[in-house]
């Protein structure tokens, strides 16, 4: 049976027929909708590679049953940067090589703009640590990740501030 | 997709090699358009889920196939009474680096969570289902698991084709001759690969052509492979594989899960897709055995090494041969007068153990460094002292020397910036608050092998140039590094330069492994601007119209595009000018990387690995506070990327060394903990400071460009720097990795 | 997973007496029904239900049911009141899963007792009278109390060990009206077949209460053990509450994580320290009070030696005072005035 989805991903809204009650918002974003930057690492919460935002909050779309996200604005990686024009955090990532095989990189990218958003962990790698951990990265690129995170916090703060 | 590096999205830090430069793939990765495996969707595709065994030995007495059959969706499920046929028997070792592989051959289970039927269907969920759904009974027999689950027997090799034992030296006479010995006994635990992308095939029949995307660290070889296992020429198979979400090993050797999609897709006429589930991960593509190493050092009255006996018991499979090579590990890191190296095994229900980061060293060296600090405690010494009064200037095992050997300059750097003199010689001595605090170090240890790559470069009219060759990037950085290389093999800007890599039908980069890919690769591709350049030189010095006519091709140099007079830097030519007076549109010229002839020297990148833990003395949790490397890895080709290789080596001796184990019940041989939550690796959180130093060397031995490799030498060492500061913090000796909390208290 | 039909209820009058599973932030129902565990054939989401808000209540709280951990651990009041609380919960999983997870849902999560996270393998729990198959096991993560030859597992949550130390009530609406439980006593412990269920067919938690804490607001703390710095469940943890006047200990609460079905309650420890200065010396026998009648279950002794020390550990730091931002590294062994 098929039942009707609404999401606006990326600030554009769709309808989605959905053919599977069962469906997680990771596998319609990938496997219906074509967004494969949003990776799948354990499908189980375990690992954080399918961080997308859900209503601008930082969530695991494995663990995300499409259906009860019915009207959710979702973000992911797809949806960051403008055109050519990175945002701060991808290109803070680029640079601080916060990454090696690139595979957790969309879910690492995704939860540090939420973990900047919350404001909370500011420039205290401590915290950044902490607030990231709940993105496993294999190739342990951890260093470069957290030197990425406070890059692009000071960035983001100073563009905030101008 | 060869032409995905097209993008010129890095950020130059510098010029080509030894500089600096972010990933030339960077933009992709970090936009989420870099395409691996699973991000494939060609029109018309099925999805494909591996049903898994639930005991590890015995045989599947039924399947309900009807069950899964039936559930909207299923297309068709491939049990072994209707698999397709194979040209060769899965289980044939068609060359040295095939595993045995289960591919439906027939009922048999040999392990826990090996394959035992395929379900495909149109959609994922329904797929899943399907497998469930096939709800298997079994006819059990008793699991052997574990190190003392069967009877040890002694391997006719170890890893992969290498003698089992070494004895080098008199051992009786050195024996005979020492002051004290020192026995102990280390156990790791087995451990698995887990790179963060699962592992993922989608295949597609384009007639009798077959293409496919799967990660693998072997492009070429899993090319042959395929054919032979099909019984269709290689000439009729494309693999793409641009990149890989982390391999470590795992990524490099087939299993039987890719043939059947292979199969399912031929059958069914339709493109199918296979990603394994995290669980689906812990059997049939490879691991790190359990091992249990006994080591005796006996030592002069001056506090030398006299003998060094190291015998390594590891887990193996029951019906294939890869044994870890762990005593190895102790061959060429400290002198000796006599040293014996031996190997057991004992075959237990498992999938096969395979090639992980540091296969054999890592774990070898764990134990080594234990033994090592255990001998200097003993003779009341600091352990760095203890090592450089056995510094090894040549190889013990072999007698050789080194081809370079910068390990004084690492443990000199990686100890200063660490503050290692003011580390008192006793354990228990030093504490943050209520915390305990220790010090420990290791000595850094990994061999640089060569393997056999093949790349083309052709330089076009305009002056710009594409190589080609088949190098797979598992993270490492080969988009970049080896794009650097041929950059500088053909004398031109790297902006200039557009890099063909990561699929089946460019020349054969070899594996992705042993840290030897950019040596090998990068040799290829310089080689292969070389010859290039060689033949633009003929043409420019052989025409008397060119400003460089007389200097002979060897009077020459290359350097941002142009050739350069050696004997007057003023005269020079543009490759545009040269190929346009020739009236060329293209110069192409070819190269291969492989080491030349029997090494005449021992060839290892060292270092030195200074690690301070935190122990909570009440609860015995640890973590590893600060943790600082110091490396001599030859020439580097980008000091960024050799870092990330670095660091991420010593964050996989982290996890090693606290937290990476896999376990078995025993009863059952299922493991009680394979997935992410239950298989610790370390998190961000895991490593508040960790630092990794390069210091200069100059290898005029280890190949023409002097590159030795960083990716597996940083888990080397770390383990065993980890495990002597925690003793060194809490007066317990670890002697089973990994190092529980309950252990400590 | 199964097929399942989803339907959503937008009131609590839909979702009481539905049948069911009962859908919340998924993290734990949607997990165990890929790995087949649960397989349910009908899905109510209670996510739209109107009980997110955070009330006051008296000099306590009343949290909603469908307020997501994340939401809680951020709430003024919850860091103000129930610091333990806020500590519990962001040492919990990951910003993620807690972004997701609900309170309602983080109460009835299951044991993550990996043999009951097996459908292979028997399970009192999953299907009573099939036997228990962690006894013989790896019982490294399993009960030191409270458990019998029918279940060995624990309860896995952070949050209601603090909710258990600080007197919270679970409240609960069914199809026969409305009921009110102490969180310490909501899980039920094991009997020699297996576990009762917390919640009878078609009930739903609306709320948890959480009364005044007095002068314990400032001196609580949430100590967890675990195998690595951040996301992993406790080896072993403690919730904490010292009140104290002119050196004397007039309030005190404690309750264990990681050591049986249900977070450990230990008034007789809280009763024991009454009246006494807040010394170490106390605080272990009241500790030893709380480990009375600890056993293991298989390999796990030393998780007595570990909870009994944790309990020790958040004694004392709940009698230093709660610090007045939460800690870096919430509830880690490493945070506290030694460390950085
Ligand atoms: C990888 C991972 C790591 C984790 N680590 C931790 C940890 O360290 N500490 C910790 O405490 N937790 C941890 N958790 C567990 C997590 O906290 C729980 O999964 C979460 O709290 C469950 O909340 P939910 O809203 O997602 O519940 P759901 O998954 O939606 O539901 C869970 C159960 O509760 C029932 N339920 C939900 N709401 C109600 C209600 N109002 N009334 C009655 N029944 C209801 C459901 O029917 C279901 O049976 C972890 C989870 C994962 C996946
Ligand atoms: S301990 Fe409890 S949950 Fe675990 S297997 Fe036994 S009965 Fe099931
Ligand atoms: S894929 Fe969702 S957390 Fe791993
Ligand atoms: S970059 Fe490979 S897993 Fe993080």
């Amino acid at each position: 049976m098929t039942q009707t989805l609404n999401l606006t991903i990326n600030g554009t809204t769709q309808t989605i027929a959905l053919d599977d009650p069962r469906a997680t918002l990771l596998d319609v974003l990938r496997e219906r909708l074509g967004l494969t930057g949003t990776k799948k690492g354990c499908d189980r919460g375990q690992c954080g590679a399918c961080t997308v935002l859900i209503d601008g909050r930082r969530m695991n779309a494995c663990l995300a049953l499409a259906l009860s996200h019915d009207g959710a604005a979702v973000t992911t990686i797809e949806g960051l940067a403008e055109g050519d024009r990175l945002h701060p955090v991808q290109d803070a990532f680029l640079r601080h090589d916060g990454f090696q095989c690139g595979y957790c990189t969309p879910g690492q990218i995704m939860s540090a703009v939420a973990l900047i958003a919350e404001a909370e962990a500011g420039l205290d790698p401590e915290r950044v640590r902490e607030g990231m951990s709940g993105n496993l990265c294999r190739c342990a690129a951890y260093a470069g990740i957290t030197e990425a995170v406070l890059d692009a916090t000071r960035t983001m703060t100073r563009e905030d501030a101008a | 997709m060869a032409d995905l590096m097209n993008v010129q999205a890095h950020v130059r830090l510098g010029s080509n090699a030894g500089q600096s430069m972010t990933r030339r793939d960077g933009v992709l990765k970090v936009t989420g358009r870099a395409p691996y495996a699973a991000d494939r969707q060609p029109g018309g595709m099925l999805h494909a889920v591996t049903a898994t065994a639930g005991i590890a030995r015995g045989r599947v007495a039924h399947l309900d196939t009807a069950a899964a059959l039936a559930h909207p969706g299923v297309v068709r499920v491939y049990t072994p009474a209707n698999r397709p046929p194979l040209a060769e028997h899965p289980d044939t070792k068609i060359h040295g680096f095939a595993w045995r592989m289960e591919a439906l051959q027939d009922d048999t289970v040999r392990y826990a969570g090996q394959p035992i039927a395929l379900v495909v269907a149109d959609t994922l969920e329904a797929a899943t289902e399907g497998a469930r759904l096939l709800n298997p009974r079994y006819e059990a027999e008793a699991p052997r698991i574990g190190l003392d689950g069967n009877t040890p027997y002694q391997p006719e090799t170890v890893s992969i084709g290498r003698p089992p034992s070494l004895e080098a030296g008199d051992m009786d006479a050195a024996r005979a001759g020492a002051a004290r010995h020192l026995d102990t006994v280390v156990e790791t635990a087995a451990q698995y690969h887990n790179a963060l992308e699962p592992h993922a095939i989608t295949a597609q029949w384009f007639g009798d052509r077959l293409e496919i995307d799967t990660p693998n660290q072997a492009i070429g070889l899993a090319k042959q492979s395929f054919a032979t296992y099909l019984g269709i020429e290689p000439s009729q198979i494309l693999i793409r594989s641009p990149f890989l979400g982390g391999g470590f090993g795992s990524k490099a050797i087939l299993y039987g899960a890719q043939l059947l999609v292979v199969l399912a897709a031929r059958d069914l006429d339709r493109p199918v897709k296979l990603a394994l589930r995290r669980d689906q991960m812990f059997g049939p593509v490879g691991h790190r055995p359990a091992t249990r190493q006994t080591l005796r050092l006996d030592l002069d009255e001056h506090g030398r090494i006299a003998a060094l006996d190291h015998h390594t018991l590891a887990v193996a499979s029951t019906f294939d041969d890869f044994i870890e090579s762990a005593s190895n590990a102790s061959h060429s890191v400290y002198a000796t007068t006599a040293m014996r190296t031996t190997h057991s095994a004992v075959r237990t229900d498992t999938g096969t153990p395979g090639p992980m980061r540091a296969p054999g060293e890592a774990p070898g060296s764990a134990a080594l460094e234990v033994a090592i600090d255990e001998a200097a405690y003993a003779l009341g010494m600091d352990p760095l002292a203890f090592r450089l009064l056995n510094y090894a200037d040549t190889d013990p095992s072999t007698g050789m020397e080194f081809s370079s050997k910068a390990l004084r300059e690492c443990y000199e750097r990686a100890a200063d910036l660490f503050g290692w003199k003011d580390r008192p010689l006793e354990p228990r001595t030093m504490r943050q608050g209520r915390l305990l605090k220790g010090w420990g170090m290791g000595t850094a240890q990994f061999p640089c092998p060569m393997f056999q790559a093949a790349a083309h470069a052709t330089l076009r009219a305009d002056g710009s140039a594409v190589v080609e060759t088949s190098a797979a990037d598992m993270g490492q950085g080969a988009w970049t590094a080896l794009a650097q290389i041929a950059a500088d093999g053909l004398g031109i800007d790297i902006d200039r330069l557009e890099f063909r890599s990561g699929q089946s039908d460019l020349p054969d980069a070899g594996v992705a492994g042993g840290s030897g890919h950019t040596a090998t690769a990068g040799t290829a591709l310089f080689n292969a601007g070389a010859d290039t350049v060689r033949q633009l030189a003929d043409l420019a010095t052989n025409d008397p119209a060119s400003p460089l006519f007389g200097a002979g091709n060897a009077g020459v140099t290359a350097r941002g595009g142009r050739l350069y007079r050696n004997d007057d830097e003023s005269r020079s030519e543009a490759y545009e000018d040269i190929l346009a007076r020739a009236g060329l549109d293209l110069v192409r010229g070819e190269g291969k990387g492989a080491r030349e002839g029997e090494a005449q020297r021992a060839m290892f990148s060292h270092g030195g690995v200074f690690a301070e833990v935190l122990v909570d003395p009440d609860l015995g949790q640890i973590r590893v506070n600060r943790l600082v490397g110091a490396f001599a890895v030859g020439r580097i080709v980008n000091p960024q990327l050799a870092r990330s290789q670095l660091l991420g080596g010593m964050i996989w001796g982290v996890g090693f060394a606290l937290h990476e184990e896999a376990i078995h019940d025993a009863r059952t041989g299922r493991f009680t903990n394979n997935d992410l939550a239950g298989y610790h690796i370390p998190v961000n959180a895991d490593i508040p400071m960790i630092e990794a130093l390069t210091v200069h060397e100059d290898d005029p031995f280890v190949n023409a460009l002097g590159i030795k490799g960083v990716g597996e030498l940083g888990v080397t060492g770390t383990v065993g720097a980890i495990a002597n500061a925690v003793w060194h913090a809490t007066g317990v000796r670890p002697h089973r990795f990994p190092i529980h909390p309950e252990s400590l208290i | 997973m199964n097929l399942f039909d989803y339907t959503r209820a937008d009131t609590l009058g839909a979702a009481v007496g539905a049948e069911g599973a009962l859908l919340a932030g998924g993290t734990n129902l949607l997990d165990l029904m890929k790995i087949g565990v649960a397989t349910p054939s009908r899905l109510v989401d209670v996510t739209r239900l109107p009980l997110s808000q955070i009330e006051d209540h008296g000099g306590g709280l009343r949290i909603g049911a469908m307020v997501r951990n994340a939401d809680l651990a951020r709430h003024p009041q919850v860091l103000a009141r129930f610091p333990a609380v806020a500590e519990a919960l962001l040492s919990g999983a990951s910003a993620q899963l807690r972004n997701a997870a609900t309170t309602g849902g983080n109460v009835m999560q299951s044991t993550r007792c990996s043999y009951f996270m097996d459908p292979l393998s028997p399970c009192n729990r999953r299907e009573p009278g099939t036997g228990c198959s962690a006894i013989g096991g790896e019982t490294r993560n399993h009960a030191i109390l409270g458990w019998t030859s029918g279940c060995i597992a624990t309860h896995p949550s952070d949050l209601c060990v603090a909710l258990a130390a600080f007197d919270a009530v679970v409240e609960i609406a069914g199809p026969a009206g409305t009921r009110e439980v102490p969180m310490a006593t909501f899980h039920p412990l094991p009997d020699a077949n297996g576990v009762p269920p917390a919640l009878a067919a078609g009930e739903v938690i609306t709320h948890i209460r959480l009364p005044d804490p007095g002068g314990m607001a400032r001196h609580a703390r949430y100590v967890k053990l675990r195998e690595r710095t951040s996301f992993a469940f406790a080896i072993v943890s403690a919730a904490a509450g010292i009140a104290v006047q002119d050196n004397r200990i007039v309030a005190a609460r404690l309750a264990l994580g990681g050591v049986a079905a249900r977070p450990w309650r230990s008034t007789g420890a809280e009763a024991a320290l009454l009246g006494q200065p807040p010394i170490e010396t106390n605080f272990a026998r009241a500790a030893e009070l709380a480990l009375q009648g600890a056993a293991p279950s298989g390999n796990n002794a030393a998780k007595i030696v570990l909870a009994r020390r944790i309990a020790v550990r958040a004694l004392t730091l709940a009698a230093a005072g709660t610090p007045d931002r939460m800690p870096a590294l919430p509830a880690s062994v490493f945070e506290g005035d030694d460390h950085g």
